[in-house]
């Protein structure tokens, strides 16, 4: 991944020139808006229901230990296996011993962003084994080379033609851009994967403690298959993804699918109750459900938890200006946009540039109106900018600046006295009563916007003078 | 027109108001008066601390808003010409000065801490301040203003009844600037590709005066037009209240 190696700078840099990535995001996340809109006006309270489903996250991870051990039981309870996975390594070790022991060739995959957080793929392509994606956006990417950029349309950065291109080159298609041939030409190619696979892995939407099931919504079907034509079935869950009930599941559903792509439900739903029974004619020989930890549980109980609420919907990436203008491969984790930027630094803490994704914001809160479960983004990216303070992450500037501020600020003197000096000094560098340059660490601000020199006399002094003069 | 019975408020400019743009200031201070609020500026307020607290250096954010608080206490409502200042006094200070000495205090000064279209409208109740434009303005929400102060509905009461102009809906009018204090300046290429939106919008909609309630907004905007040589002008929307568009420093 070689996006993980270079700077977020330039990562940002390369995504504002790159046309083809503002043609397709312009494209997506206007759509993406636009469909989330009409489905929330739809329901006649729906900040009643973002409220309830708010309360129903709270309540889960509250009870996150209770929750968990009793889906565990009734998973076993069902004939199906389960895997505590304290970090990715335990994860991907598991699932390829299992692989291994069970004389597993090729496998077919739906679904998972927990898959991509602890980079099965590679892992398993490393041990010989053939892994095909098969969601639509998934396959796209694996055959690009590439890694998702969004979290519930991985292929969004494409667009139509670049896809064409892909195919051509991959499967042989006949140059079209029409979009059933497209995805014909790709269901073909898919169709004989299914047959051929002795594993399924997919993720988790939620896991329903209650009833040891698991719950994955989709568009495709091919979780479906995934799920159900190979003579294994392995579901690999962020252990913050379960609810206690079915009832519980109806809210949270009606949120997902109204957040991620303004439907009222998405087109498949399928539950998942452990392997194929006695009497039951197809599914899977065996069930494994990896819980996935991965520095979750101690997130849980601390000054970010909330953002574990995070039901992965990508509504706060579409509504996200910031996500809008670079797409999701510049954040350089596995979840980008607002939430990515809270996730990556508490998840994969040793990305290099981690620390940076929290600035990556203007705190406009568009995140936060959008997320149905309310989390607080801003708040979350504001804590993470202080504890990165706190651990010397800043520029070399900032400490001696916020210093001089500081001193400025509450010294009515000092403060009079850098006025009158940012007075003098932006007078002359205006020309024609603008600023077009300024010097370093504020020439940013003037690469495209001029800025008004200081004012020759303050408020405050023009205030005095009005009094005097009564 | 109605005058209202005596009031004290004071009047809190921001530091950028007070050192880059004092007449939105003074445009604010009259505004008040003419409604019989009788304006007060206390000495040495300088700024809220919010540059500090988004940076991430919370204890120099700590020391200005501990100040500020210091220097408000026991003074009545506070009314800012800025809801993103606004905005971290009402919604930030919780966070700041939990669990310190400063606590209480930060909760009872966000009580009676207003925007001053907010204030206008919903405590003294006004509507028509008496203004008059000749021409078409539109509005940009700040989003501070917006998302945490649930502003945006008072300044368009306010505009509807100046007299001459005709108010025209700007495309995305709830979409940031890109402006977000040091982030225009450290991420300034993606606030840049924010603002270029935001000018074709502006562009777009057929305005010749945009009008926002928060002075960061207005510096990202107007900075924006009048590099790309736009014929538009962006200003405060108290400056438009108080008849005192293009009137300067
Ligand atoms: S943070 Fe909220 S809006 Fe963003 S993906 Fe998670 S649930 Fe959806």
């Amino acid at each position: 991944m070689a996006t993980h190696t270079i700077a977020f700078v330039e990562r940002v840099d390369g995504a504002l020139h790159d046309p083809s990535l503002q043609t397709a995001l312009e494209r997506a996340t206007t759509r993406f808006i636009g469909n989330r809109a009409k489905a929330v006006a739809d329901v006649d309270n729906f900040e009643a229901l973002r409220h309830q489903a708010r309360a129903i996250r709270a309540g889960a991870l509250a009870r996150l230990d209770e929750l968990l051990a009793r889906l565990a039981d009734n998973v076993e309870r069902h004939g199906g296996r389960v895997c505590w996975a304290e970090d990715g390594a335990a994860a991907r070790r598991y699932i390829l011993d299992l692989a291994q022991q069970r004389g597993v060739r090729t496998i077919v995959k739906s679904k998972s962003m927990a898959s991509e957080e602890i980079h099965l793929n590679e892992a398993l392509e490393h041990a010989g084994l053939e892994v095909i994606e098969t969601d639509l956006g998934e396959y796209i990417i694996q055959l690009a080379g590439e890694t998702p950029s969004h979290i519930i349309a991985p292929a969004i950065h494409k667009t139509r033609e670049q896809v064409r291109d892909l195919f051509v080159q991959h499967l042989g298609m006949e140059p079209t851009d029409d979009i059933p041939t497209m995805t014909r030409t790709a269901r073909t190619a898919l169709r004989q994967r299914f047959l051929q696979a002795d594993m399924g892995i997919s993720g988790v939407n939620f896991g329903v403690a209650n009833e040891g099931a698991i719950v994955i919504v989709e568009n495709e079907g091919n979780a479906r298959l995934t799920t159900t034509a190979p003579r294994i079935h392995v579901a690999i869950m962020g252990i913050e993804r379960i609810c206690e009930s079915f009832d519980d599941l109806g809210v949270l559903l009606q949120v997902l699918a109204r957040s991620a792509t303004g439907q009222r439900l998405s087109v498949y739903t399928s539950i998942i109750s452990g392997p194929r029974r006695p009497h039951e004619p197809d599914g899977p020989e065996e069930f494994h459900l990896v819980l996935l930890d991965n520095r979750r549980s101690e997130i849980i109980g601390g000054k970010y938890a909330e953002a574990l609420m995070c039901i992965r919907c990508g509504a706060c990436l579409n509504a996200c200006p910031v996500y809008q203008s670079i797409g999701g491969h510049a954040y350089g984790g596995v979840y980008s946009g607002p939430i990515g930027a809270i996730l990556t630094p508490l998840l994969q803490p040793d990305l290099p540039d981690a620390h940076k994704l929290p600035h990556a914001s203007s705190l406009c809160g568009a995140c936060e109106w959008a997320c149905p479960v309310k989390i607080a983004i801003p708040d979350l990216l504001l804590r993470l900018r202080a504890d990165a303070v706190n651990n010397g992450k800043y520029e070399g500037y900032e400490p001696p600046a916020m210093f001089g501020w500081r001193q400025a600020m509450m010294n009515p003197a000092l403060y009079r006295l850098g006025g009158k000096m940012a007075s003098f000094g932006t007078h002359l560098l205006a020309r024609n009563g603008q600023v077009r340059w300024l010097p370093p660490p504020l020439d940013g601000w003037t690469k495209q916007r001029d800025f008004p020199p200081f004012a020759p006399k303050t408020f405050t002094e023009l205030w005095e003078e009005r009094k005097k003069q009564g | 027109m109605t005058v209202q019975p005596h009031r004290r408020a004071v009047l809190f400019v921001t530091c950028i108001v007070d050192q880059v743009h004092p007449n939105i200031g003074l445009a604010a201070a009259e505004l008040l008066e003419r409604q019989g609020v009788e304006v007060v500026v206390p000495r040495g307020l300088t700024c809220c601390g919010q540059m500090a607290f988004n940076a991430g250096f919370r204890d120099d954010a700590y020391a200005v808003a501990g100040r500020t608080i210091e220097i408000l206490r026991n003074q009545g409502d506070v009314v800012l010409p800025s809801g993103s200042c606004g905005a971290m006094i009402r919604h930030l200070y919780h966070e700041l000065f939990h669990g310190t000495r400063h606590e209480a205090a930060a909760k009872e000064l966000a009580q009676r801490t207003y925007e001053l279209s907010e204030y206008l409208v919903d405590v003294l109740g006004v509507t028509d301040v008496g203004a008059r434009y000749d021409g078409v303005i539109a509005v940009h929400d700040a989003c501070h203003g917006l998302r945490y102060m649930g502003l945006g509905r008072q300044a368009r009461i306010l505009l509807d009844h100046v007299a001459g102009a005709r108010i025209v809906s700007l495309p995305g009018s709830d979409e940031c600037c890109g402006f977000g204090g040091l982030f225009a300046v450290k991420q300034h290429q993606i606030s840049e590709a924010m603002l270029q939106r935001k000018l074709a919008h502006i562009a777009e909609c057929g305005c010749d005066l945009v009008v926002t309630g928060d002075s960061s907004c207005m510096t990202q905007i107007a900075g924006g037009l009048s590099r790309s040589k736009s014929r538009v002008r962006a200003c405060h929307l108290a400056e438009v209240l108080a008849n005192r568009v293009g009137l300067g420093g």
